[in-house]
């Protein structure tokens, strides 16, 4: 999955290139997986990595190439939480709120991010750097609370050690 | 270490060849004095890891001592709330065994070289400290974590370099697949694991064994294993511990239950939050096909198979077995109708079936060592070893493996170390969503299998949370109850109503709108919910309402009746309000107060109006002097 992306400054976009081109590179990456049974899921996740998130038309062209009907992408779109179609921001921020998480005060880093960002969980900030979302455990239970910016995993979270967590990914 | 493989990876063509490489690798290996065997779990790796390694690595070249110190990067070796860590193991320590050392930085970590891997002593200094008594203790065998311990599905966690399969077939990987291949066949193999009394780790506890055969007698020329990995959980990170520190223990299980009942394909489904256990699962995979592992003819035998890895997308219900299936077809991950069961009718209407992480890592083990061996391990009808994520407000969170019949005592005060910053034992969460709250009443009770369901909760997959005086449980019962209602599919009524109208109780009561009758109407609910729904999500969901009704009712009626929450959590029931004896007057709260409920005179003690007051806690928290109550 995304592990290392690049972007285009200011936007939403997991790969640099134009809209035709990534509607493209979006075309072939489904195509080559045309009758391969039961890849839907496997070419979301790609497809969402390289668009940054999937729209209708994104779900439109993975349903032409893999020829099935739009509603069955559609159900799969919206069945999972890790599918969006609003925009994401450049890195994705997600708070676990597993039990040991909650229970070690995952609640405070929640309050606490929502205050620095200015948005509420589940929200994009407006620069577009930062997509803010609730995980429902993460497995780093023993490090709990614990929170992730894209792959990167942070224990032991502090609501006063977020300013810093933050500030290298505004960057980048 | 990893990047020595590709050059010298000759294909395994047979038995001999296993063997014969075993040997070598062994015998290569024994010339090293110690072993420091560095943790690369998930944890270790989030508490930055990599900068030991770095560290140790320019320690021992500087010190010329390349020859005698072997530095293996393993999976997690299980204390996960001491990271990063690391295990040196030594060849002239005799039954003193192992010596473990903590909270390592690159500086400890030059120390441990000098002192202990060049000048032989062990740097006592940097050793365990036992919490109560405050004395190190160097050797795991004296630290009450890891001296109870007895590793079988963890057998090569933290004990082997997971990005080299060598190192797995030095310790007799792979050596099972040959033996089930050649010697044993596939009614031997299922007569082993029933003998056993292996049971699924994922929850259920159905007789892996029993599960195997009617895969192997059911008719048709297509069928699949598959591997759960989707570790839904919150609060368990068992599964991932396995994946990540010895995936070939996994993947050598699917090769013999595939072989076992007549299937040349396997899937791993692994849940999207997991993504370095995919990243280590797949260059496993890609060494096992590089060396004959995978694919045609395994080890000569007219056998041939391969693995899938697919990666879910953050649905709960996606670890219920059939959803799971639709959800590896691509589809959405509903879950289907039961029976027909999967080894009937499962992946694509063939005969499947299904096992947990944990389930299959014991396997390679039982067949190498024996069913007698295994299930000298256990008590009643729990056989062997469970593996547990300890996690909560415990002082050792981390993973273990334990003979099941211990004392959730022994879990929590000898290996866990007892609560944290001194405050007492309140409760602790078995299972998940699906489990239930255990007091400290039931302290002295067998963790089996049967001795949790007879309380309400369940073993489940594995995952224990402690949780201190500090911890409001009907609170926790809303918590989970938000958790069921959020991941609910949406499939069938009562499980989508059912849970979404007794969430709505919860949060009255927890917002001190109860009333007696909500309780009832709760408890009400929890039966026909469990009674009605389709699913095993939407028929345990209850669980956690139940057990905190049955263990901790006092608890709703001070919420219901006071409008108390003893806990002081919930917080639309705290009353805010002012110390006068530690006020100073300095205003500060008064001035961060929204909505100006706080008045007074400057260096006079300031009063909060319960009128206006919104309990956003702010006066709480600027307040210096602790002089805010709620
Ligand atoms: C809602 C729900 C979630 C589940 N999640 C998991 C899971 O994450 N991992 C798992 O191994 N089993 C999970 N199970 C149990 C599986 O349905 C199934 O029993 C198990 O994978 C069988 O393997 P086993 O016999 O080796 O335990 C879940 C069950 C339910 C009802
Ligand atoms: S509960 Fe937060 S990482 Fe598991």
């Amino acid at each position: 999955m995304s592990t290392t992306q690049q972007h285009e400054a200011g936007g939403a976009v997991h790969c640099t290139g134009t809209e035709e081109e990534l509607e493209k590179r979006v075309r072939q990456l489904a195509a080559s997986y045309k009758g391969k049974e039961g890849s839907l899921i496997q070419v979301l996740h790609m497809v969402q990595s390289v668009y940054g998130y999937l729209p209708l038309h994104i779900q439109q062209i993975v349903a032409e190439e893999l020829e099935l009907p739009l509603s069955t992408v559609s159900g799969v779109v919206s069945f999972y939480s890790f599918f969006a179609t609003k925009p994401r921001g450049r890195h994705t921020i997600r708070v676990c709120m597993g039990t040991a998480c909650y229970v070690r005060g995952g609640v405070s880093i929640v309050e606490a991010l929502e205050k620095q960002l200015g948005i509420q969980a589940g929200g994009t900030t407006e620069d577009g750097v930062f997509t803010f979302e609730i995980a429902r455990c993460i497995g780093s239970c023993g490090l709990a609370p614990a929170m992730t910016i894209d792959d990167t995993v942070y224990p032991e979270v502090k609501a006063a050690d977020l300013p810093e967590i933050l500030e290298p990914w505004y960057g980048n | 270490m990893s990047s020595m493989v590709d050059t010298r990876s000759p294909a395994i063509k047979s038995r001999d060849d296993l063997t014969a490489l075993r040997d070598s690798v062994k015998s290569r290996r024994s010339t090293y004095k110690y072993t420091a065997y560095v943790c690369g779990g998930a944890g270790c790796v989030s508490s930055r890891c990599d900068e030991i390694v770095k560290a140790l690595t320019k320690a021992v070249e500087d010190g010329g001592l390349d020859r005698d110190v072997r530095i293996v990067v393993t999976g997690c070796i299980g204390l996960c709330a001491q990271g990063p860590c690391m295990i040196v193991g030594s060849r002239e320590a005799g039954d003193k065994g192992d010596v473990f050392y903590g909270f390592l930085t690159p500086e400890k970590v030059a120390v441990i070289a000098e002192t202990h891997l060049k000048g032989g002593k062990i740097a006592e200094e940097l050793c365990y400290q036992d919490p109560d008594t405050g004395r190190r203790l160097p050797y795991t065998k004296d630290i009450g974590f890891f001296s109870q311990q007895v590793k079988i599905a963890l057998r090569n966690c933290g004990r082997i370099d997971f990005a080299d399969i060598e190192d797995y077939i030095a310790n007799d990987g792979y050596a099972a697949l040959g033996k089930v291949l050649f010697d044993m066949g596939r009614e031997k193999t299922v007569q082993e694991l029933i003998d056993s009394g292996l049971r699924g780790r994922g929850g259920a506890g159905f007789p892996t064994g029993v599960k195997w055969q009617s895969g192997m007698n059911a008719p048709g020329s297509q069928k699949y294993i598959i591997c759960n990995a989707d570790e839904g959980d919150p609060g368990a990170f068992m599964d991932r511990s396995v994946l990540e520190g010895d995936p070939h223990s996994v993947i050598e299980a699917l090769c013999i239950g595939g072989y076992v009942i007549g299937a040349n394909r396997g899937f791993v489904y692994v849940r999207a939050e997991y993504p370095l256990a995919v990243d280590r699962l797949t260059a496993a995979l890609e060494q096992a096909r590089q060396r004959g592992l995978l694919g045609e003819n395994i080890l000569g035998a007219d056998f041939s198979f391969d693995i899938e890895i697919r990666i879910g997308a953050g649905a709960f219900v996606c670890g219920e077995e059939t959803a799971l299936m639709n959800s590896v077809e691509g589809k959405r991950g509903e879950p289907r109708q039961k029976p027909p069961f999967p080894f009937q009718v499962g992946l694509w209407g063939a005969p499947s079936i299904i096992n947990n992480v944990e389930t299959l890592a014991n396997v390679p083990a039982i067949i190498n060592k024996g069913a007698e061996w295994f299930a000298s391990y256990g008590v009643g009808k729990s056989r062997g070893t469970k593996v547990f994520a300890l996690a909560g407000d415990i002082i050792n969170t981390g993973i273990i493996e334990i003979p099941m019949g211990m004392t959730l005592r022994n879990i929590v005060f000898t290996m866990g170390g007892g609560m944290k910053d001194g405050k007492a034992f309140k409760a602790i969460q078995s299972g998940g969503p699906s489990g239930g709250c255990l007091t400290a009443d039931h302290l002295d009770v067998s963790v089996d299998y049967e001795s949790l369901a007879a309380m309400g909760a369940i073993m489940g997959s594995g995952g224990l949370i402690a949780m201190d005086e500090d911890t409001c449980l009907v609170d926790t019962a809303r918590y989970f109850m938000e958790f069921v209602q959020d991941e609910s599919c949406g499939h069938c009524v009562p499980c989508r109503n059912g849970t979404k109208r007794m969430l709505e109780l919860l949060l009255k009561i927890t917002s001190g709108r109860g009333a007696l009758e909500d309780i009832d109407e709760l408890s009400e609910l929890a039966a026909v919910v469990n009674q009605t729904a389709m699913c095993q999500l939407g028929q345990t969901a209850p669980n956690p309402v139940l057990t905190t009704l049955r263990y901790f009712k006092d608890e709703y009626l001070s919420h219901v009746v006071d409008k108390k929450c003893p806990a002081r959590i919930c917080r639309a029931l705290a009353v805010y309000a002012i110390d006068p004896g530690r006020c100073t007057g300095c205003t500060a709260c008064a001035r961060k107060c929204p909505v100006g409920a706080i008045t007074g005179e400057v260096k006079k003690p300031h009063v909060i109006d319960t009128e206006k007051c919104i309990k956003c806690g702010v006066c709480k928290d600027t307040c210096k002097f602790d002089a805010v109550n709620c």
